[in-house]
């Protein structure tokens, strides 16, 4: 009963510190991408709150906080309530199960615990991947309890694309299943260990994963409903696609959920294909019981290098029409991920040890 | 607790199956199967079968009932579309069904056998995802194929469809 109190503790706090660290995370990003938005087009951004505009994201959940919150007449009230919370959920459970540190093993009053992981479990790819899908609902259910068109057309269009893209990021990660063996996501961060030519982005041997990295990321993109896939709340065609109606917190619940599964996507990214917390070369990793610290810096720097390209290609970018669309996800990138993986088959078929 | 466990799955799963079918409106049936499909994936979770269980949630929740869902909003049935005249068939259906159900209920003593624990061990010692490979691409390997034969009628069939327009107005 103790042990098991003890555990339960532990677990719960270091739920606790990873939900914390995300949920700032988020915060920091809605200031961060209208910085980098505004550098990238000359401009300086929101510079009132605070010394450079730092406190804005203050400032913004201040306002949503306090702003009130409507249900628009003839909505589904059930449904138009639950909506942001199944998108909310689902974006910060993913996190259970990503290490961002060394796998060690600690005894805290003879308790097993894992400080860098919250649970290893050995399906942790498939977790994620589940309760992404599961995202999906909420933007449609959002969209068919709003009561209006454009939210419902929103929220059609996102349904269309989650599936169509869901399909292409599920492949794009085959690839790297099968050169780690494993669908842990400690297993295959620990697959990776030495050095960036190891990491299955670009380890020669049998065969880099780098197009099916691009794949991944271009699919992820989509999922997020980022730019150039944000037809779901494409805001000159659908005022703001599925969550139009949505006011306050409501608002806020979807909005933090766009930012989470950025991160979410970054650090799969990270893990799968860029060696988690391993560093680029080996001596720039710490010796023996300092290795956490590198080891959490390289798998920050990493993901924070996603979110930076997140809002790069936001910059870049015009959005798709939804023909091309969906002409792209099944005409071009589904082909290329099913190729990857035929031909890293048979490559890791020839040469099995390497 | 196991038991306990197993009577909260079963019991959330009975009740949201029956709500599947007697709620009347179809997005709320849709909803009480997501329901469902997830205590489903509960029962595999206790029976060590993690694999099994994310597949439930990706490949029935994550991607038929979307469409499901899509499909009924696309739609926007009107309410007396909604029910067809089903009563006899159902009535028909619902008897065999129960009839086999206590048949078998009485046939095994209403006695719950317990699971043998065999495959579970040999689940756990080489995890549940390489075991179903294994078993999937040796014993049941004929199966498999016919399984993908079908999928793979289906397509073309969905594609004939899909195209059949286009080649007639040529």
């Amino acid at each position: 009963m103790f042990e098991t109190s003890i555990k339960l503790a532990l677990t719960l706090s270091q739920i606790g510190v990873v939900m914390g660290v995300v949920l700032l995370t988020v915060a920091v990003l809605t200031l961060l991408e209208r910085k980098v938005l505004s550098w990238m087009q000359d401009r300086m951004g929101p510079m009132e709150v605070g010394p450079y505009g730092i406190l804005q994201p203050v400032a913004d959940g201040l306002k949503l906080f306090f702003k009130e919150d409507i249900i628009p007449a003839g909505a589904n009230k059930i449904m138009f309530s639950l909506a942001p919370i199944i998108v909310l959920v689902p974006a910060l459970i993913g996190f259970a199960v990503i290490p961002y540190g060394p796998n060690w093993t600690i005894d805290v009053m003879g308790v097993e615990f894992k400080p860098f992981v919250i649970s290893d479990i050995n399906i942790g790819v498939l977790y994620i991947l589940a309760f992404t899908s599961i995202g999906a609902y909420g933007v449609i259910l959002g969209g068919w309890a709003s009561n209006s068109k454009y939210s419902l057309l929103g929220g059609l269009r996102s349904a269309a694309q989650l599936i169509s893209y869901e399909l292409n990021v599920g492949l794009a990660i085959v690839g790297v299943l099968l050169l780690a063996g494993s669908l842990s996501l400690v297993e295959i961060t620990e697959a990776q260990a030495g050095g960036f030519w190891h990491w299955f982005a670009f380890d020669p041997l049998p065969f880099p994963q780098f197009i099916a990295f691009v794949v991944f990321l271009i699919a992820s993109v989509a999922e997020t409903n980022r730019v150039p896939f944000d037809l779901p709340e494409a805001e000159s065609e659908l005022v703001a696609g599925f969550f139009t109606e949505y006011s306050g917190m409501r608002f806020a619940f979807f909005f933090m959920a766009e930012y989470a599964n950025m991160i979410l996507v970054s650090c799969m990214s990270t893990v799968l294909f860029f060696g988690g917390w391993h560093a680029p070369l080996p001596f720039l990793q710490a010796p023996g019981g300092f290795a956490w610290v590198t080891g959490i810096f390289w798998f920050t720097a990493k993901v924070y290098f996603f979110l930076f390209f997140f809002f790069w290609i936001r910059a870049t970018l015009p959005r798709l029409r939804y023909d091309q669309l969906m002409r792209f996800g099944w005409k071009v990138l589904l082909p290329i991920a099913l190729g990857n993986i035929v031909v890293t088959s048979l490559f890791a078929y020839i040469f099995p040890n390497s | 607790m196991a038991t306990f466990v197993f009577l909260y799955f079963a019991a959330v799963i009975l009740v949201a199956a029956s709500l599947v079918v007697v709620l009347r409106n179809p997005i709320y049936s849709a909803l009480s199967l997501l329901v469902m499909f997830f205590h489903v994936a509960g029962l595999y979770v206790t029976l060590h079968a993690e694999f099994l269980a994310a597949i439930q949630i990706i490949v029935y929740a994550g991607a038929i009932l979307v469409l499901y869902l899509f499909v009924v909003m696309l739609l926007n049935v009107k309410r007396e579309e909604r029910f067809n005249q089903q009563g006899t068939v159902a009535l028909f259906l619902g008897l065999v069904l129960l009839t086999e159900a206590v048949l078998l209920a009485v046939s095994r003593g209403f006695n719950v056998a317990t699971p043998d624990p065999g495959p579970e061990g040999a689940a756990k010692a080489v995890g549940n995802t390489e075991s179903i490979g294994e078993v999937l691409y040796s014993t049941y390997l004929f199966p498999f194929e016919i399984a993908s034969l079908i999928l793979l009628v289906a397509m073309i069939g969905a594609v004939i469809l899909s195209k059949k327009g286009i080649m007639e107005s040529k």
